[in-house]
């Protein structure tokens, strides 16, 4: 049971980690995280670090799908948009601290673009403009060869930071990290804004947010524009990370992906971002694994694992809508408050 | 010209499949308020059950044909207890994510059985093509348009004629009155689920039996989310006439900017439509402009 937080004025009680305890644990999460390119794998790193990209991603998603209510179904075509506008870049010699912003900046821009069809529908109908949007990306990552590559894709040249070319996952790795961690705390100031505010009126009531003076235009377009952003620089870094890309990649599975991220995780927390994250890279890593151990009693186990990976994100789907609609932030909620309260019952 | 009729003759034929479609999409969307993405999968699932069953198990056509239509009613009644029922209330986010990943698991379980190949199932419809002048239509796309017109007429005719029909009709427009006046609700939702996963088989087969049968015959169904939005997401009218639309303008767009525009031209259509008349052609006003 915690004991002894007192607040003296309003400020330390509004602060992001209000009490000593959560400072401390907060600060050893860091460092650990830090030092994982020192004790980690190979294996453990490169993991760690497409969590990294798809921890960006989904903070994005989840302000615009989770805090603002807008389902997008596009995002993953908004990280192929960073992606190539970082290839693009690149070639040119522009150096990444540059290009990631502005990939990150013009992917916003282009979903402004997108989200011009929330200010006539909303709901499913919107769901399905961006849709055909994802639709009309992906067609234009195919055919337009001279930028994007066509349909063999591109190669990104190495992130060079002042003559020092950030190589193998253990430099991008702290790439990624800086990124994550930034954005990370970035989305959850957001929500302490007016602008965060904003966002939940809209998705809760959009009637009433506008009767309280919000301008419903200027927070849907910003709610599509931020997570694009956020698309933006995950697109970005994927593309320092894995050096070449094919335009495949960026298929609507991975905006199904990442929104089954966000419910798994959490509707509009950036913790559920980040677990939802987390969870959705390392299942069908199990899998994998599984089928591999396995492979000695079912030798045709390794063709299986895809289209089996594939039935069970739909069972964790339906599952966590049916029984647990807050996703796994709520079952952290739900341990953090057994430890608090102890010895007393919840 | 004889070029443009010929194109436009497969364009209108081929839209009455999708016109199957993005029926068994509008009946679900008007009966039920669910907007199902697993359209395509539970498609391409009777085409897979009547494929095994005509060729696995060697049944003649129209009875492996009527197993897999039970079939698929059956998996249609027991997800729509088991998912859609709890759900029902829920933001639309998390109705579209739980047929998304119905979609998913249909998917994964098609390939797991039945692998990545592609299987030649037999025809119901004799492939006879017909000449028209110097034009030559395929046997199997009129076959299919002729099933998939009985079947469109049969099922207007039943919403219009029969009680079943007009009380489905009621449950749709006000579920409280309808079930104030006796009408069984819970049973209504039910035959509208079991109604279109059967259409939805229909169409598969028909797709199935003329151009082969691979996991990637689901991706077809994407396409008719532009038929719907175009014709109106709740009027069935709209959707048969937004399909047969769409089939020719896909038929005529491919035959003369090649067939690569085919992936792109109904999803700018759907665009332009959500910006300039959200509601469609066909379908009701009752969406809140904001």
């Amino acid at each position: 049971m915690r004991t002894g937080v007192f607040y003296e004025n309003f400020q330390s009680e509004e602060q992001l980690w209000n009490s000593p305890v959560k400072r401390f644990w907060m600060l050893a999460f860091i460092c650990a995280l830090l030092t994982l390119p020192f004790w980690g794998t190979q294996y453990i790193l490169a993991m760690a670090c497409i969590v990294g990209i798809h921890v960006i991603a989904t903070l994005g998603l989840n302000l615009t799908t989770g805090n603002a209510g807008l389902i997008s179904l596009s995002h993953g075509a908004f990280l192929g948009v960073g992606c190539y506008t970082v290839a693009y870049l690149g070639k040119l010699g522009v150096p990444f601290y540059v290009t990631i912003p502005v990939a990150g900046i013009f992917t916003a821009m282009l979903g402004v673009i997108v989200g011009l069809p929330s200010l006539k529908v909303k709901g499913i109908y919107l769901a399905i403009a961006t849709l055909a949007a994802h639709f009309i990306l992906s067609f234009v990552f195919r055919e337009w060869t001279p930028v994007t590559g066509g349909v063999q894709g591109t190669t990104i040249p190495r992130a060079n930071f002042f003559g020092y070319e950030l190589m193998g996952d253990k430099d991008n790795f702290y790439l990624i990290y800086f990124l994550a961690i930034i954005l990370g705390i970035a989305a959850r100031n957001l929500g302490r804004t007016y602008i965060g505010r904003a966002f939940v009126a809209v998705r809760d009531r959009d009637i009433s947010a506008e009767i309280l003076g919000v301008n419903l235009l200027k927070t849907k377009l910003l709610a599509f524009a931020t997570g694009a952003f956020y698309a933006g620089v995950a697109g970005g870094v994927l593309g320092y990370f894995y050096g070449a890309i094919v335009p495949d990649y960026f298929a609507l599975t991975l905006s199904i992906f990442y929104l089954a991220a966000v419910i798994v995780g959490g509707l509009g927390s950036v913790l559920g971002s980040i677990f939802g994250a987390l969870f959705m890279t390392f299942v069908p890593e199990a899998l994998r694994l599984l089928s591999n151990a396995s492979s000695h009693w079912f030798p045709n186990a390794a063709g299986l694992v895809l289209p089996m990976g594939q039935v069970v994100f739909g069972l964790l789907i339906i599952i966590f809508l049916v029984f647990e609609p807050h996703g796994l932030t709520a079952n952290w909620r739900r341990v953090k408050r057994y430890f608090h309260l102890w010895p007393f019952k919840t | 010209m004889i070029e443009f009729v010929e194109y436009s003759l497969l364009g209108l034929l081929s839209g009455g499949v999708m016109a199957l479609i993005a029926l068994s999409f509008v009946l679900i969307y008007k009966g039920t308020g669910v907007v199902n993405f697993a359209v395509g999968e539970v498609m391409m699932l009777g085409a897979y059950l009547y494929y095994a069953a005509a060729v696995t198990f060697e049944l003649p056509p129209v009875v492996a044909f009527l197993i897999s239509l039970a079939v698929i009613s059956i998996l249609a009644m027991l997800v729509e207890r088991t998912v859609l029922r709890p759900l029902s209330g829920q933001p639309a986010v998390a109705v579209m994510m739980a047929t998304i990943g119905m979609s998913s698991i249909m998917h994964g379980t098609i390939e797991t059985i039945w692998g990545g190949d592609t299987y030649q199932p037999p025809g119901l419809i004799p492939r006879t093509p017909l000449f028209l002048g110097e034009i030559l239509i395929p046997g199997s796309v009129l076959g299919n348009f002729a099933i998939a017109g009985i079947l469109i007429a049969c099922f207007l005719a039943f919403f219009r004629y029969s009680k079943t029909g007009i009380a489905l009709r009621a449950t749709a427009s006000d579920p409280v009155t309808a079930a104030t006046l006796g009408i069984n609700i819970n049973f209504a939702t039910l035959l509208t689920w079991m109604l279109a996963g059967s259409v939805g088989t229909v169409a598969g087969v028909l797709i199935a039996s003329s151009a082969g049968l691979a996991p990637s015959l689901s991706g077809a169904a994407l396409g008719v989310f532009a038929a719907i939005i175009l014709g109106g997401m709740d009027s069935v009218l709209g959707a048969i006439v937004a399909s047969l639309f769409l089939g020719w303008l896909e038929s005529i767009s491919a035959g003369y900017l090649g067939g690569k525009s085919r992936d792109v031209i109904p999803y700018v259509v759907v665009l332009l439509i959500l910006v300039v008349r959200p509601y469609g052609i066909f379908g009701t006003r009752t969406i809140e402009r904001l």
